[in-house]
């Protein structure tokens, strides 16, 4: 496996791990924050965050791979 | 005739005509018709894809769940976000497969990498089983929408029978192209309504979504927190299921074969990426729920609280306006749904079971009459069996995710063979049907279709690793 799809991997978890296999520690109302629910905020934020997640991944991947024959940019 | 209903049919037809426009001077053979010719670029398929994946259930189903049962409903903000996640690592690969062996739906890539039309027959199957609630799903949606947004003058059954009509002549003339245009009317429309009502009811009646929120922590404060009013729907339930729609998500024959419709891998790949800022909207659709539960607390189908707050908040034009966009928020969906059936059932199931030998043009002419077909028997099901919206759509999930360590397996291992292919599918299917129907869907908790998956990969797994490896052929698809 090339070193930035390793990379884009991990940087791939993130979602699952924040969203899913955080849930027990994160299913509470206080603190609320900016008006949200924590329990919502907490969800919300991560949605919000990952398709950066998934651009800092894009461009890494990018980076550290070889490019592929024949690829468009 | 009010204003409510000539924005509801003036927008149904418009965009029907839109949908048959768009495959003007196309010449429609298979390729263009189910995947257009391979040619969509970001714009277009990030269109098509959150036209087909934003459904009525994004209006009715995740106000109602916020409604009726509060947090559980979160799942439906959070499990795209997974899927697009995934879809960044696993799609890019499948459509390198799909372009390099001309594959046009899901059972053409078991069909292709397993070497098994068995095994293609079986996946189109299911897939048409689970296609049907999810299209019954829209049609009963829209009829609801309809029969609300113009104040009972339209009854469900005509705003049906109407709007799937047009539906099917779009999708006859047209194929996956009408689908991408008509996605851009109901795009604009959904977002609009859906930010429109979301900003606007928390503040008309509470002030602002903090303040509404804060009178819901005093006097409710279970629904904030899972399993919310429900007494199944905990922790683990959420997590099983955000684990099975994530996965499952383009495990749908439709979404599937739509990946096989851009113009390169990269394209799918960027899509990727931006596809989560599609979720947003849906929490403004929490807000009505929130919101409608406060005020209007006693209504006897959580499904309605949209539309009921809608109206009676705001003037019956834009009651129209919400009716028109749930009517094409349920069209396009159906439409893609509709095609994908009618492809799977005329080359998956005719042309691979029957008669390998049919040429293009006869399978083409066979998905064009399944189209009406399809129509009539999801039209009779909608119409006769209307049931609550969610329920529909997650017996549908715990059937196609079964594909999912076929397909992924097949992408990117070389030992995955057609044996454990199929005997995972069928027992992770037996373990869901099992399961719900001597009822034990939560199983431990957990949701039954994810019970199915696991037991499905374990099997999978396990008989891949017990079957001697065998050196692909020369055309094998795993040398990608």
């Amino acid at each position: 496996m090339q070193k930035g799809t390793r990379i884009a991997l991990i940087l791939g978890a993130i979602p699952f791990i924040t969203m899913v296999f955080a849930l027990p520690l994160v299913n509470r109302i206080e603190p609320v924050i900016l008006g949200l629910p924590f329990l919502l905020f907490w969800l919300l934020a991560w949605v919000v965050l990952t398709p950066f997640i998934l651009m800092a991944a894009y461009f890494l991947e990018k980076k550290y791979n070889l490019p592929e024959k024949g690829e468009d940019k | 005739m009010n204003a409510a209903l000539i924005i509801i049919f003036a927008t149904i037809i418009f965009s029907a005509l839109l949908g048959i426009y768009a495959g003007r001077r196309v010449k429609m053979n298979l390729e263009n018709w189910t995947v257009g010719g391979r040619r969509f670029g970001i714009i277009i398929i990030w269109l098509l894809m959150a036209g087909e994946i934003y459904t009525t259930f994004t209006f009715l189903g995740a106000s109602g769940w916020a409604y009726s049962k509060g947090a559980p409903t979160f799942y439906i903000l959070v499990y795209g976000a997974l899927a697009y996640t995934l879809s960044f690592f696993i799609l890019p690969a499948l459509w390198k497969v799909g372009k390099r062996h001309g594959l046009h739906t899901q059972p053409d890539f078991f069909i292709k990498r397993y070497d098994s039309r068995p095994l293609g027959i079986l996946v189109a199957l299911i897939g048409v089983f689970s296609i049907i609630p999810y299209l019954q799903l829209q049609l009963t949606g829209l009829g609801l929408i309809v029969e609300v947004a113009s104040n009972q003058a339209v009854s469900s059954q005509w705003a049906i029978g109407i709007s799937f009509v047009l539906t099917c002549a779009f999708v006859y003339t047209s194929g996956i192209r009408g689908t991408a245009w008509v996605s851009i009317i109901k795009d604009i429309m959904m977002i609009v309504a859906v930010l429109v009502v979301g900003i606007g009811v928390p503040m008309i009646y509470f002030g602002g979504f903090g303040k509404m929120f804060q009178t819901l922590i005093e006097q409710k404060p279970h629904y904030l927190v899972l399993p919310g009013a429900t007494s199944h729907m905990g922790v683990l339930w959420v997590m099983s299921t955000l684990l099975l729609t994530g996965l499952g998500f383009y495990m749908w024959p439709h979404v599937f074969g739509s990946v096989f419709s851009a113009k390169s891998a990269n394209i799918i790949k960027r899509n990727a990426v931006i596809m989560p800022f599609y979720q947003i909207p849906i929490l403004f659709v929490f807000m009505v729920g929130f919101t409608a539960l406060l005020v209007i607390p006693s209504l006897e189908n959580g499904d309605m609280a949209f539309l009921e707050l809608v109206n009676r908040t705001y003037p019956s034009w834009f009651m129209g306006f919400v009716g028109a966009a749930g009517a094409v928020t349920a069209m396009v969906p159906s439409s893609i749904l509709v095609l994908f059936a009618s492809t799977l059932l005329a080359k998956n199931v005719y042309k691979a079971g029957f008669n390998p030998r049919a040429s293009e043009e006869t399978v083409m002419r066979l998905s064009r009459f399944m189209v009406l077909v399809i129509t009539t028997l999801a039209l009779v099901m909608a119409i006769r069996f209307p049931n609550e919206l969610v329920n529909l759509l997650i017996i549908g999930y715990d059937g196609v995710t079964q594909f999912f360590p076929g397909v992924v397996l097949g992408l990117f291992w070389k030992r995955a063979t057609k044996g454990a292919v199929l005997s995972g599918i069928i027992v992770g299917i037996a373990v869901v049907v099992a399961l719900i129907y001597t009822g034990h869907d939560p199983f431990l908790g957990m949701n039954a279709g994810f019970v199915g998956l696991a037991v499905n990969s374990i099997v999978t797994l396990a008989v891949c690793l017990s079957t001697k490896p065998k050196i692909m052929d020369k055309q094998g698809i795993s040398d990608i």
